[in-house]
């Protein structure tokens, strides 16, 4: 019917659909010994261990976290400094000019302000959110992994997939296998 | 095990009620609480308390108008009480919201689970008490609109905040709890946004729950992200909370007034702040949770805990008052014994006898079991603790200043209509913000609720468990 090439319909992966967060612990543990690596499971709370038996290594949000309190801490002293010793001294009841007691309310404070936008901004950026498109919302029964459902989806991009052989290895842990569209 | 979780769980022999209702599942939580928000009805009562209280926040645009137009002197704030109803309704509305951190990020640290259910609307009531109370400071300026004045930013008049002034401490620890508030919020929002945006019927519903949740997908490697962030979050929270309410008690204790000058004020204040919170979440979360039907996820650990942290509070709050007073007396300075009898027997002593009623003798009816557990009892005393925790602000301010050390500057300080307005206007902006809340997103954190559920804890936990 066609005339010339026609793309095949990219695949994004194949996805296994579970009820329990168990079966979805002992599925992903299996298919990172069966050597996957491009995987990602989907589920609507944080289950311990899930990442460790994905492979995935461990987020370095807290390093980030760390550097923004200690860049508040430090801009936050270094500013009430300068303003009182440089940009606007003034003699407080013969007190000394660098008073640096009376700084450290304002630069907790501003350490905690760093330290947490840090946190937050961070993790949306981590993530690559605000991320309005993404192949798994494609699949009509994903909207339950906001749920009471837990998926698992190897990617198409790994190099050990196959259409095929992928969708054999999940069958054995689920019911549910699905293809989903790139 | 199953069993044990959803019925009575015992804790060192001690029978406790479960923190969530039998029979929950993920799917009953999901559908329950998110029903609350996705359905189209409007309830009669909901709609009546709604306009009640729109209403009196709109008296707080009156009263803003006449304090534009004719500037702060229709405020009763004087020589010698040049603090009133603005700093004493700050510090109030202030302390409320200190109860939100500590259930979501203080409760979170030491792994208590009861705080789960309540911990979202704990938040929302932080944000909107936090808002009320930033009202005050903003509006005493008598120009809001220069209110970026208290800023340090280059500026043309060549001028700098005092960094040294406890007033300009608060704006740093105001604003920060204020941001780190939302941002603590709006974290624990992200994933049930989620659940709501593939729950919507409608497309419009949809579309905005969508753009909200910024496109969550629940991925683990997401999770684990999103656990650090608002573990260190917690972790962040934690000293933040304490520290704002000290800064508070320094705009009071730096000064040499007698009655504000004792090293007590930190600690007492903090309590104090936590005290308060905990009866204004409890004045709001019976009536919602009898009227939501809420029982499985506000259960009687929930009710029966919140009492015994005000108790305890409480207690510290009043060892506060005695220290107040022992102060006075081992100070052996006239000043300060002159203000204590001032305070128990002067002009103003109705207040704080009745301080001492409200906050110290009321709350000691919460040791009894039964009592905690009578809903209609914990509520009127949680709303005599709000009087009280308002009397205290009031005897610190008002009595401490209205007699000078001069006789003859001595003065007694009333509220003008304005003064009264303004506070009432802020009670409903709360309230407003509170209804509209309930509303519009799930006053329930959905997905940690599901944690408890029977079926993601029965399990050879991986790690730690949650």
């Amino acid at each position: 019917m066609s005339h010339g090439p026609v793309e095949a319909p990219k695949t994004f992966g194949m996805m296994a659909e579970f009820d329990d967060h168990q079966r979805l612990l002992k599925a992903a543990s299996a298919a990172h010994a069966a050597g996957y690596r491009k995987m990602d499971a989907y589920t609507p709370y944080p289950i311990h261990g899930l990442s460790e038996a994905l492979g995935q290594a461990p987020t370095k949000i807290s390093a980030l976290v760390l550097c923004g309190g200690v860049a508040g801490c430090i801009g936050g002293f270094a500013l009430m400094s300068w303003i009182t010793l440089i940009a606007y001294p003034m003699n407080v009841a013969g007190k000394p000019m660098y008073s640096w007691p009376a700084y450290i309310p304002i630069t907790f404070e501003t350490t905690v302000l760093s330290a947490a936008l840090t946190a937050v901004v961070g993790m949306i950026a981590l993530n690559g959110l605000p991320q309005p498109y993404h192949p798994v919302f494609n699949v009509e029964r994903f909207k339950r992994a906001s749920q009471d459902r837990f998926f698992l989806c190897i990617e198409a991009a790994d190099p050990k997939y196959d259409t095929v052989a992928t969708r054999e290895f999940l069958g054995k842990h689920s019911a549910e296998v699905m293809e989903v569209d790139a | 095990m199953e069993q044990e979780l959803v019925q009575k769980t015992t804790n060192g022999g001690i029978l406790q009620d479960p923190v969530l209702g039998p029979g929950e599942n993920y799917a009953t939580v999901t559908d329950r609480i998110s029903a609350l928000v996705l359905t189209t009805k409007i309830h009669k009562e909901w709609l009546i308390g709604f306009m009640f209280s729109a209403s009196l926040a709109s008296l707080l645009g009156v009263a803003m108008y006449f304090l534009f137009f004719k500037g702060i002197g229709v405020w009763a704030p004087n020589v010698p009480v040049g603090w009133g109803f603005d700093i004493i309704n700050f510090v109030w509305w202030i302390g409320i919201g200190h109860a939100g951190t500590l259930i979501s990020a203080i409760l979170l640290l030491l792994k208590q689970e009861w705080r789960t259910s309540i911990n979202r609307f704990a938040e929302a009531m932080t944000l909107f008490a936090v808002a009320c109370a930033g009202m005050y400071p903003l509006m005493h300026t008598g120009r809001p609109w220069l209110a970026y004045w208290m800023l340090p930013y280059p500026n043309t008049m060549g001028m700098w905040p005092q960094p040294r002034s406890p007033l300009i401490w608060d704006v740093f620890a105001v604003s920060t709890y204020a941001t780190v508030s939302a941002l603590f919020w709006f974290v624990g929002l992200i994933p049930d946004l989620a659940t709501l945006r593939d729950k919507a019927k409608s497309n419009v519903t949809r579309y905005i729950f969508g753009a909200l949740s910024m496109g969550w997908r629940g991925s683990a490697e997401h999770w684990q992200r999103y656990e650090m962030a608002y573990l260190l979050l917690a972790g962040l929270s934690t000293p933040l909370v304490v520290s704002v309410h000290t800064i508070v008690s320094f705009d009071f204790a730096i000064g040499i007034v007698p009655g504000w000058h004792t090293t007590i004020f930190p600690p007492y204040f903090v309590a104090g702040a936590i005290f308060a919170g905990f009866a204004m979440v409890l004045t709001l979360a019976i009536p919602m949770r009898a009227f939501y039907h809420l029982e499985d996820y506000i259960t009687m650990r929930h009710i029966e805990n919140m009492c015994k942290v005000m108790l305890a509070t409480g207690i510290i709050v009043v060892y506060g008052y005695f220290l107040e007073v022992f102060f006075g007396w081992y100070s052996a300075n006239e000043f300060e014994k002159s203000m204590i009898m001032n305070r128990m027997t002067g002009p103003y002593s109705w207040s704080y006898w009745a301080l001492i009623f409200c906050n110290g003798l009321a709350p000691q009816i919460l040791w009894w079991k039964k009592y905690r557990r009578n809903l209609l009892l914990v509520w009127i005393i949680s709303n005599i603790i709000s009087v009280g925790m308002w009397l205290e602000r009031w005897v610190i301010i008002v009595v401490s200043l209205h007699r000078d050390f001069i006789p003859a500057s001595w003065g007694y300080y009333h509220p003008t209509i304005f003064d009264e307005a303004f506070f009432a206007g802020t009670i409903g902006l709360f309230l407003t913000l509170m209804f509209l809340f309930v509303r519009l997103l799930p006053s329930i954190a959905m997905f940690e609720v599901k944690l408890l559920v029977p079926a993601a804890k029965a399990a050879p936990e991986a790690k730690g468990g949650h």
